[in-house]
């Protein structure tokens, strides 16, 4: 990274031009439109209790169908409710870093979703940040909340309108989900090549609770920077992370997953696959063990398409207490020659047998992807592979 | 079936394989025996064509049609099949799929799988943390599923255990075509014998195989050169008794 490329949030503009609001998402630009489909975004509503979209920094759309969920801006919500106070700005320091504390002073709405006590909602809800206008800063505050016994499944598309080349997106999470409660939440994002991107996120998970975390960034992106943590609070609290990226030539991913396993029986896995056709990838993971009896396993694979790629895995184990059961693989390199001469063996020629070689090493499972959203998935991993091979 | 004049490889800068001559006739099975090093899997691994091993010298003619520098799907395609000492895990593609690449779409994955009492390991990833056994099951499912007019098969019984020996011999015998008569297949051994087409190459160290797959020719490789032709079973005893440097000594 050199000097030229480190850009400040103030180098980005801070105002955007209002857009309405839409009653029904079938109304917005057909450009727009398409874009949304991209990340996954279900235009008709049926599909998915609740959806958010924020363009810049207006909420343009905000509705919700499903007993005992709530979907609001997250400035809405702090204006109804005086405890929001006891969830805003209470796992991540204001000061964490630059970004964060542009942030604080200049975030606009974000999404605030809560699932009442014993909630289950059986489809997604969809929250969509989006930047529209060229060169924008968009901060956005986003806080979960699934109360005990709820269930959730959170789908966030994160992406720029096809005009826009660069712009800046920090979005500041934290998530509550309480005792024996669940939350599924996936992240896909699809931005403009010069972007800035800088999420902080942080989930705290309460006893017998369950924590499901999937990414995907499989388009090409300035500058990507997330190290999100999981603090596995309660005992019997559990969490899954899948991270799957792509780096195209360009482009800098620094991309990390951090669970705190604070209770007894807290279990963690973590998961990510890392592909390089040309760009730097930086992968980290840390599992920290704080007290007994506590088990978690972290998985970083990294793939080099090109020879003009780097990913560098960086695994951390960190036991604070005896009995603390830890482990990781890691392995980073090109596609195995054996690999691709097996699979030609069985009669593939050397195109076909990398791309499946390919396809099987981002065939990561991620639990609740709705079948239309994990086809796109499927659809970018073909795409990305054929742009290299 | 496969015709090898000649044959001279190369690995690394160095010479592996010296004037290579080998003829194996349609139904025929050939068993190939020598000492570790000696060259055998660099010899199957030429003729299926992986990279790392050059030929500086001499011809391989497939079904007639020299093949030499043809690709290793390419060869794949014209009906030479090879069963892996060592296969590599292949993360995120599953035995079905796989079995499916191999078959081309052709035929019922779970037949296939049920052969070789596999049926529980198809959703699983491509050899990904097999046993030894499993490993020979899994590569003889995808040649089934493949069906090779010319198999060769590099130590199929290394590392398999005494009860799965039988059915991996039985899975052979039936990619060879030399399976017995049984319910599905009730013609005369003696027609099939004399209509078998299917052609095997096989390297064996322990010589177990043979308890199981009747081979027509032994072939030892020593040293880089093929040293002695015969009876297979001749031979193995002659190796048992004598080692491999008394057998050639003796026979040449």
């Amino acid at each position: 990274m050199t000097k030229k490329d480190h850009l400040t949030p103030e180098q980005f503009k801070q105002e955007a031009p209002k857009h309405p609001y839409q009653d029904v998402l079938e109304t917005l630009d057909l450009l727009d439109q398409d874009r949304l489909r991209q990340v996954g975004v279900v235009l008709q509503d049926a599909d998915r209790v609740g959806t958010f979209l924020q363009m810049d920094h207006s909420v343009v759309h905000c509705s919700v169908a499903h007993e005992g969920l709530e979907v609001l801006s997250t400035e809405e919500a702090a204006r109804r409710y005086d405890w929001l106070r006891e969830y805003r700005w209470k796992m991540l320091p204001r000061d964490l870093d630059e970004f964060t504390t542009y942030a604080q002073e200049h975030a606009r709405h974000g999404y605030f979703v809560r699932a009442l006590p014993g909630t289950k909602a059986t489809y997604p809800l969809q929250a969509c940040l989006y930047i529209a206008h060229d060169g924008v800063a968009q901060c956005v505050h986003n806080i979960v909340v699934v109360e005990e016994g709820a269930e959730l499944n959170v789908i966030t598309g994160c992406l720029s309108a096809s005009e826009v080349k660069t712009g800046l997106h920090v979005g500041i999470s934290e998530f509550y989900v309480k005792k024996n409660a669940k939350l599924t939440f996936t992240m896909i994002h699809n931005w403009a090549p010069k972007m800035q991107v800088q999420p902080r996120g942080a989930t705290v998970v309460e006893e017998g609770g369950l924590f499901l975390q999937n990414f995907v960034c499989m388009h090409p992106v300035a500058r990507l920077q997330m190290n999100p943590a999981i603090y596995l609070k309660g005992p019997g609290a559990v969490a899954r992370s899948n991270t799957i990226l792509v780096c195209t030539p360009g482009s800098w991913m620094d991309v990390g997953s951090r669970v705190y396993l604070q209770a007894p029986q807290t279990r963690a896995e973590v998961v990510a696959r890392t592909i390089t056709t040309g760009g730097r990838v930086i992968n980290r993971g840390h599992l920290v063990g704080e007290v007994p009896g506590v088990k978690a396993h972290l998985e970083c694979h990294g793939l080099l398409l090109t020879p003009q790629g780097l990913i560098h895995a960086i695994p951390e184990l960190e036991a604070r207490a005896e009995g603390a059961e830890m482990s990781h693989e890691a392995a980073v390199g090109k596609i195995a020659p054996e690999e691709i001469e097996y699979l030609m063996a069985r009669g593939l020629d050397e195109d076909k047998a990398k791309a499946t070689i390919v396809r099987g090493f981002l065939n990561v499972k991620m639990e609740g992807l709705p079948d239309e959203l994990q086809a796109k998935i499927d659809e970018a991993v073909r795409q990305s592979q054929e742009s290299v091979l | 079936m496969l015709r090898v004049l000649d044959l001279t490889v190369v690995v690394d800068g160095k010479v592996i394989l010296e004037d290579i001559n080998l003829e194996i006739n349609p139904g025929e099975t050939h068993v190939l025996f020598g000492p570790n090093g000696s060259g055998k899997s660099t010899l199957l691994g030429t003729l299926i064509g992986f990279n790392r091993y050059k030929v500086v010298n001499g011809r391989i003619f497939f079904k007639g049609e020299d093949i030499t520098h043809l690709s290793v799907y390419e060869r794949a395609r014209r009906g030479l099949g090879l069963l892996f000492q060592r296969p590599p895990t292949i993360r995120g593609l599953t035995m079905r799929d796989m079995i499916n690449i191999c078959s081309q779409g052709r035929g019922d994955v779970e037949q296939f799988a049920a052969r070789l009492n596999f049926e529980r390991f198809l959703d699983r990833e491509v050899n990904h943390g097999f046993s030894g056994g499993e490993l020979k099951r899994s590569e003889l499912v995808q040649l089934l599923a493949q069906d090779p007019d010319l198999v060769l098969l590099d130590e199929p019984e290394s590392g398999v255990d005494i009860e799965s020996i039988a059915l991996i011999g039985r899975a052979i015998n039936k990619l060879l075509q030399r399976d017995l008569p049984d319910g599905e297949n009730r013609r005369p051994l003696k027609k099939k014998r004399e209509e078998r087409q299917k052609a095997g190459l096989v390297i064996t160290h322990t010589g177990h195989i043979l308890n199981y797959v009747n081979a027509d020719v032994g072939h030892v490789l020593f040293e880089g050169r093929l040293s002695c032709h015969g009876n297979p079973r001749e031979l193995f005893t002659c190796i048992q008794k004598l080692g491999y440097g008394e057998c050639v000594r003796c026979v040449v």
